[in-house]
């Protein structure tokens, strides 16, 4: 590693444990004092340290690939928190703004973003559209300056929080399926947009349905060409799809322990060995799968960066992503047996608790964003050229 | 180290994809067995090989190598796991010559490895006693004899032992009979009294014997290591042998996939090409997801080694484990896919299918190798 590099990690470890409040360097996430989190979030946002690599005009933190990585591992490393449902405006339609906005889209979206002052939601889904997401029938049908949106969506992820949502909708209902279709912004508070929850089997509400019904959307908030929008929504697929390939995915925040530690636990070790001799070799496979995973996906960046592969990996890191993380999480019930089927009160330890959620949880992982099966379906046909 | 090939591995990795396609493509394993050729691959050819310098590439420059590391020595390895090239890399640079270059005094280094380099030498490595992959399990003895030791036992399995001019002999000095402390390692002229040595044939066409030793005397200047304390040795060598082993499995696993994918797109059933089958596609997939892993751990476990990583133990455990279990997929799957075709000898794919589950076994499988890997991480 260059000498410049190695400051600037320097810089950034000094300037993470400053700005961290002390609340949130140790101890559980849930129930962290909330002065404290808006404190942390605003000097995060502020350096423009929660999307590091957009340029400082759209409030980025302006820098390059490596030191961008940098800051990424180094918050990572601090367990720092970031912005709940950011990953909305942040992972997926910033860069898509980034490609396809023009340049007063981006000054009007891309700084609320990295500021996080605007709550995100993606209205892909229908009720009669998951995997065949081209199907969607949710109409928009243009006065003036403005659509008038009638339909709805479905698991919409955060919409009972969110302030916008970027939505598909269909302009023009004669053309073949894929090509009617536009991508529009719109402010989620406004007459003829209802929303309604949607508990899952983990007991979480986030999801929603939500109900257009005369609905208004600027056409300068359109992306991309009207009934061009199919381009822009399969781009930001591929955003949506690209995990880092870190172990255990979003809940690690919530935990403390890894599932090692977890099987270390409830197995115990005799003789310095796990005492289960086959959790013994499912949690060896699992760690290994961790490492193929996130080596897998530092490789992929590697070959991409010195022009030797050209190959979509972002279906890849998907479907394994989900797999590995499901399995985490089973091994970890696995070895908590009964204590793991807990739903709430007494009997049951917080941590457990969080195990039985985390486990139900994950198994959405290998659905949103593109079923496991819908990532096979895409690397058969994209990446091994396997005629239809 | 990064985990892609440099400019120059890519250059020796096209050089090496050039000569065995040309030099070596798969017929000629198959022909070699066919007439029972009693070496079992080509000396010619091995000293090209040594001309070239690839024998010699993990060797210092003092005995004759090229001083260079496992991501060289990978990507000529890969090239000879694409075209199953028989040739005695494991055997002779992996097992036997690591063994000389981590374990011998100077004066035996230098008496061996320059030959060893040129492909003049052949070396074989014999530890194992039965069928499992099981390196403490010996009940070879080696007992003190005036300054020297009297060899006794029986060796299975043991690469390329039928031409080897030295084998390197695991024995043990004293403890029990699975215990790590009391094993040493022995240089053993093949032609030394009271050796025996017995071909076997074996599924893939790849060459191993039997040795048996009665009373065979060996000097003290020709152990290599700590009398008894040979196991940290081994367990050194098999480090290295495992990644590079597993970097010529990743070039079988990629010629198995490939062959296996142009079968999915040319064969027809059912009036369409059987790739247009989901069922298919999406095995297909997965397949080449594991074929990414595989070669992500592979190149990590060769960073290891070549940058002295102290993780490096657990980067082969974790590359074997994953190479074994991918050899028992792809070449299961290439089977499957080609239907009763790939069931004849005819086809070559049986070739691919025989090779991956001989080196799946060779050097611990997958279950040794996640059992290790959980030792090494605490658990
Ligand atoms: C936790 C969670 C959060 C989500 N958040 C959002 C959100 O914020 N916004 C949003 O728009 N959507 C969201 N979704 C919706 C998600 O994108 C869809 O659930 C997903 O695309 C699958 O669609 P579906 O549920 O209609 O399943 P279906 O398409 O009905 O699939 C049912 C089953 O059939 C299989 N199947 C379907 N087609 C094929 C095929 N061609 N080949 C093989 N198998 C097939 C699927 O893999 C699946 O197993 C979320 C979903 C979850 C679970
Ligand atoms: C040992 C042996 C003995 C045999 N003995 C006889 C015998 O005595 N008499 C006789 O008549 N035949 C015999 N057969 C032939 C046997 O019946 C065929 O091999 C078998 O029907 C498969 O056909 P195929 O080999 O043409 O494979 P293919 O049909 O070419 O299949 C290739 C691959 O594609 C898959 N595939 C094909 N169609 C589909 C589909 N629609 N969906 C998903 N996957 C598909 C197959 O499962 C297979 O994995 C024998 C075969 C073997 C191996």
């Amino acid at each position: 590693m260059s000498e410049s590099l190695d400051a600037f990690r320097q810089e950034a470890r000094a300037w993470i444990q400053e700005s961290l409040p002390e609340e949130l360097k140790s101890g559980p996430r849930r129930g962290a004092p909330k002065e404290a989190l808006d404190r942390w979030f605003q000097a995060l946002t502020g350096k423009g340290w929660l999307t590091p690599d957009w340029p400082t005009e759209y409030g980025g933190g302006g820098l390059d690939r490596k030191q961008t990585q940098v800051v990424k591992q180094e918050l990572k490393k601090a367990r720092a928190p970031v912005p709940p449902a950011s990953a909305f405006g942040t992972r997926m339609l910033g860069p898509t703004l980034l490609e396809f906005g023009t340049e007063e889209q981006k000054l009007e979206f891309l700084p609320q973003i990295s500021r996080h002052e605007v709550q995100w939601c993606q209205g892909y889904s229908e009720p009669g559209a998951g995997s065949d997401l081209a199907s969607l029938q949710t109409r928009a049908v243009r006065e003036g300056d403005e659509y008038v949106i009638t339909g709805q969506k479905i698991w919409t992820t955060g919409a009972d929080k969110a302030d916008w949502i970027f939505c598909l909708v269909r302009t023009d209902p004669d053309a073949a399926k894929h090509d009617g279709i536009s991508f529009v912004l719109f402010p989620m508070h406004q007459p003829g947009v209802k929303v309604s929850p949607l508990t899952l089997i983990d007991g979480n509400a986030d999801f929603s349905q939500v109900f257009f019904d005369g609905a208004r959307a600027k056409v300068a908030h359109l992306i991309g060409p009207e009934n061009g929008g199919w381009t822009v929504a399969k781009r930001l697929l591929q955003h949506e799809r690209t995990t880092d390939g870190g172990s255990e995915g979003g809940i690690t925040g919530a935990m403390k322990e890894t599932f090692v530690d977890l099987v270390k636990r409830e197995v115990g070790l005799r003789d310095g060995v796990l005492a289960d001799a086959t959790l013994r070799q499912r949690t060896a496979a699992q760690e290994m799968e961790a490492n193929a995973l996130r080596l897998t996906m530092r490789r992929a960046g590697e070959e991409a960066r010195a022009g030797q592969s050209t190959r979509d990996i972002g279906s890849l890191g998907k479907y394994r992503w989900a797999n590995m993380v499901k399995a985490e999480q089973d091994l970890a019930m696995q070895a908590l047996g009964a204590q793991g089927l807990g739903w709430e009160g007494p009997g049951f330890e917080a941590v457990e608790l969080q195990r039985t959620k985390a486990w139900l949880t994950t198994r959405s992982d290998s659905i949103w964003g593109g079923t496991n099966e819908v990532q096979l379906n895409v690397i058969a046909k994209r990446v091994l050229e396997i005629p239809e | 180290m990064a985990l892609i090939l440099t400019e120059d591995q890519l250059i020796l990795r096209d050089m090496a994809r050039t000569f065995f396609d040309e030099k070596s493509p798969v017929e000629r394993m198959r022909s070699l067995r066919d007439e029972k050729d009693a070496t079992g691959f080509h000396r010619a050819l091995w000293k090209e090989m040594g001309e070239l310098g690839w024998i010699g590439i993990p060797f210092p420059e003092a005995v004759g190598g090229a001083d260079m590391g496992y991501g060289e020595l990978g990507a000529v390895l890969g090239e000879c796991g694409r075209v199953l090239a028989p040739e005695p890399f494991v055997s002779t640079v992996l097992l036997g010559g690591n063994a000389i270059l981590l374990g011998a005094p100077e004066p035996l280094q230098k008496e061996l490895l320059p030959e060893v380099c040129s492909g003049e030498r052949l070396l074989a490595l014999a530890f194992q006693e039965r069928g499992r992959f099981a390196p403490t399990e010996v009940e070879t003895t080696a007992t003190r004899e005036g300054d020297g030791f009297s060899l006794r036992g029986e060796k299975t399995f043991v690469l390329d032992g039928h031409v080897a001019d030295q084998l390197v002999i695991v024995a043990r000095t004293s403890g029990g009979r699975e215990d790590r402390d009391g094993l040493s390692l022995f240089v053993v002229d093949a032609q030394a009294a009271g050796v025996e040595i017995q071909r076997t044939e074996m599924v893939d066409g790849r060459n191993a014997a039997t040795v048996r030793l009665d009373g065979v005397t060996v000097g003290a200047d020709r152990v290599l290591g700590d009398v008894d304390g040979g196991f940290a040795l081994l367990d050194r060598v098999f480090d290295r042998a495992t990644i590079g082993l597993c970097a010529e499995m990743v070039g079988t696993f990629e010629e198995t996939f490939e062959r296996t994918l142009q079968y999915l797109k040319d064969r027809e059933q059912f009036g369409v090409k059987i790739g247009t089958f989901q069922a298919l596609r999406h095995r297909a997939a997965h397949m080449w997801t594991e074929l990414e892993f595989a070669r992500s751990v592979v190149r990590d476990a060769q960073s290891a080694l070549d940058d002295d990583r102290d993780d490096a133990s657990a980067c082969a455990s974790a590359a074997k484990a994953r190479c074994s279990d991918v050899a028992h997929l792809i070449g299961g799957e290439a089977i499957q896919m080609h239907g009763g075709i790939g069931m004849t000898d005819e086809e070559e794919i049986g070739l691919f299918f025989k090779r991956l589950k001989a080196a799946e076994f060779t050097l611990g499988d997958g279950i040794y190798h996640r059992d290790r890997f959980a030792g090494l991480r605490g658990y």
